[in-house]
């Protein structure tokens, strides 16, 4: 297995007032390309943090985060930006779809970044489309799509630049039960057939289901880290 | 990439539409006010000009040096030939004879004897000569508030106030007695034609208005005239030309010792006038300046609501890879964009405005009091080059410093902060 993320001693600490509070504490992970691994645990707990810095959103007060061979701490602004548009993609709870930009157009934003030529990139995104199942809906806007349609867009959005990583807050947290097993299964088959290692910040009992490793977090700090086999995939 | 936020501004009329609305008219308020604002103060500057500065104006040198005594005395000789030549030197100038005078008003009665006489103040101006200009120059027939214009030799108008203090009606004959250029005592009778409302006290306590014709044989001014008055013939005063052709004429007579030459005088240098233009121009400047500022601060909140209002996607658009620098400059970009086309818009709305202001005016006859002459009823405006980019102020550097200054929050925040605060 080929290690991407390692994270050693890692503390977060925010001002608060005059004081400081540590939202993660000596934290210290490993992660294998291709896994599918959530972080679960109460609101508070430091889940979103992590995820954050994973993808270099945020920087460690203290310790080491390194991805993909990058320390996150001592990257630039640029560098950050560089390893979110190369090889990170983003899977939010509330979508954040452009609203003005059709489905076609949200997905294709993420490839203008990357400077790629036009003929390859509309291959691209109607191939991201027909994975997540949207290639009738290429014309319509956001607001014109369900929930799970809408969150199946920022699916496409994520996967079409091909991360190596993606890391996914809360993904089904406003989506109901069917449209969430739908969504879980594609991510699933990403996983499976490119390769993408899923990183998960949920308390969702459905997510839980289909990961393979759950990292439990309470008050910033690890308390367990199991492997396990998935049931939801095999339940689904 | 341009394509594509292109394709956002257009559909987004938060981005688009509003920001144009809004900027279109504060940029067409601006234009239009500052040309109003200019507007006024060249009337009254023209108003001066018209009733007593000309654009230039040629006496002799004696008579310049003691020009507020109207020593007719001292007035030019052979007027009719110098404005022959001025017409040939200078024809972008209308040039006419004006003479100033002073004297007594002798009302008589049934019998001939003396009724009244009142202390005037006279000034004879070309009424008759076909196409003369000059009563509407001066808002004559605008200031008639009895009677009419004089259209024969021998017919006056009379101040109003003066006219109903003693009882003077239209027909009646009034003699005027005063002094003629050689120092002998003048006098002539007239026929009051009508009577006006200069607008000045002073004047309106008694004052006569005759041809230049009827003045040269009652005061015994053959072809003499106290000034002769220039006026460019677009109606609009030009320091620059004025100095050019003052330059040009005096230049002639530079050599010239005698006291009775002829002298020219542009409006800056008569009556303290050039104080009075650089100060309206201060004032104008100044509010020019406060409307600009109150504009610039209101376009400024909308550039500024403008990019607050998208931290949310902006946020997205850092997480998905986007450098801090290539977000802020879309934003700088799409500003421009936005800034010019409602710069454009409204500058063009604003000339259109102006234009009608400048051609039509609006009267506040019913306003001003005891309007006339001296007090233009109608204020109009001015476009001059500046009309064509002030708005662009308020519009373009308004919008954009907004922009600029709501985008710095990018720079400043790290990104996770940001990133926290657009609850994404």
């Amino acid at each position: 297995m080929e290690s991407i993320i390692q994270i050693d001693q890692l503390t977060k600490r925010f001002p608060v007032g005059a004081g400081e509070f540590t939202a993660l504490k000596d934290i210290r992970l490993e992660f294998q390309k291709g896994e599918f691994t959530g972080f679960v645990g109460p609101s508070g707990s430091g889940k979103t943090t992590l995820l954050n810095i994973i993808g270099s959103l945020d920087t460690p007060t203290e310790g080491e985060v390194t991805v993909l061979g990058q320390s996150i701490a001592h990257l630039t602004h640029k560098q950050s930006a560089k390893l979110r548009n190369q090889h990170l993609g983003f899977i939010f709870q509330t979508y954040n779809l452009f609203p003005v930009y059709t489905v076609y157009e949200n997905v294709e934003f993420a490839l203008l970044l990357q400077h790629m030529p036009a003929a390859e990139r509309h291959k691209a995104v109607l191939d991201a489309l027909e994975w997540v199942g949207l290639t009738d809906k290429i014309k319509s806007r956001p607001d014109q799509l369900s929930g799970g349609e809408g969150q199946r867009v920022a699916i496409a959005r994520a996967m079409v630049k091909r991360p190596a990583i993606m890391l996914a807050d809360e993904p089904t947290a406003n989506l109901d039960s069917k449209n969430s097993h739908h969504i879980l299964q594609t991510m699933v088959r990403l996983n499976q057939e490119l390769k993408t290692t899923f990183l998960f910040a949920t308390h969702d009992e459905k997510v839980m289901g289909y990961l393979r490793r759950i990292i439990s977090l309470e008050d910033g700090r690890v308390v367990k880290d199991e492997a396990l086999a998935p049931q939801g995939q095999a339940g689904a | 990439m341009i394509q594509f936020l292109f394709k956002g501004i257009i559909r987004d009329k938060n981005r688009s539409v509003l920001p144009v609305i809004v900027i279109s008219i504060g940029v067409f308020l601006t234009v239009l006010f500052s040309a109003w604002f200019k507007g006024i103060f060249s009337d009254m500057i023209n108003v001066n000009a018209n009733f007593s500065t000309g654009h230039v104006k040629i006496m002799t040198r004696a008579y310049a040096d003691n020009a507020d005594q109207m020593p007719n005395d001292l007035a030019l000789l052979g007027a009719g030939e110098l404005i022959d030549s001025l017409n040939t030197a200078f024809p972008t100038l209308e040039w006419v004879e004006r003479t100033n005078f002073g004297g007594l008003i002798d009302i008589a009665d049934a019998n001939g004897d003396t009724r009244a006489q009142g202390m005037a103040m006279g000034q004879a101006i070309d009424f008759l000569t076909p196409g003369t200009r000059e009563p509407e120059r001066m808002n004559i027939p605008a200031s008639i508030v009895k009677g009419g214009l004089p259209t024969q030799a021998g017919e006056a108008l009379i101040s109003n106030d003066f006219a109903e203090r003693f009882h003077v009606k239209i027909g009646d004959p009034v003699t005027l007695f005063g002094s003629t250029m050689n120092g002998g005592m003048a006098f002539a009778n007239f026929t009051v034609a009508g009577t006006v409302r200069f607008g000045m006290r002073a004047l309106d306590r008694g004052a006569i208005l005759i041809d230049i014709t009827d003045a040269q044989a009652a005061l015994d001014m053959a072809d003499a005239a106290g000034e002769i008055l220039g006026f460019f013939k677009d109606g609009q005063y030009d320091a620059e030309q004025a100095l050019q052709v003052k330059t040009a004429f005096n230049a002639k007579y530079e050599a010239d010792t005698d006291e009775f030459a002829p002298l020219m005088l542009r409006l800056n240098d008569q009556k303290g006038l050039d104080e009075y233009l650089k100060m309206a121009n201060y004032i104008s400047g100044i509010m020019t300046f406060i409307f600009i500022l109150a504009m610039s601060i209101v376009l400024w909140n909308t550039g500024l609501l403008g990019g607050l209002r998208r931290y949310n996607e902006f946020g997205i658009r850092l997480a998905m890879g986007e450098e801090k620098k290539h977000i802020y400059r879309s934003l700088i970009i799409e500003s421009i964009l936005i800034g010019t086309i409602g710069s454009v818009v409204g500058t063009l709305l604003g000339l259109v405005a102006a234009f009608y202001l400048q051609e039509y005016g609006i009267n506040f006859g019913s306003a001003i009091q005891g309007g006339g002459m001296m007090m233009p009823e109608v204020f109009r405006a001015d476009i001059s080059p500046e009309s064509f980019y002030i708005g662009f102020i308020p519009g373009l550097l308004s919008m954009v410093l907004g922009n600029a200054l709501s985008g710095i929050g990018i720079y400043k925040r790290r990104t996770a902060v940001l990133f926290k605060e657009l609850s994404v």
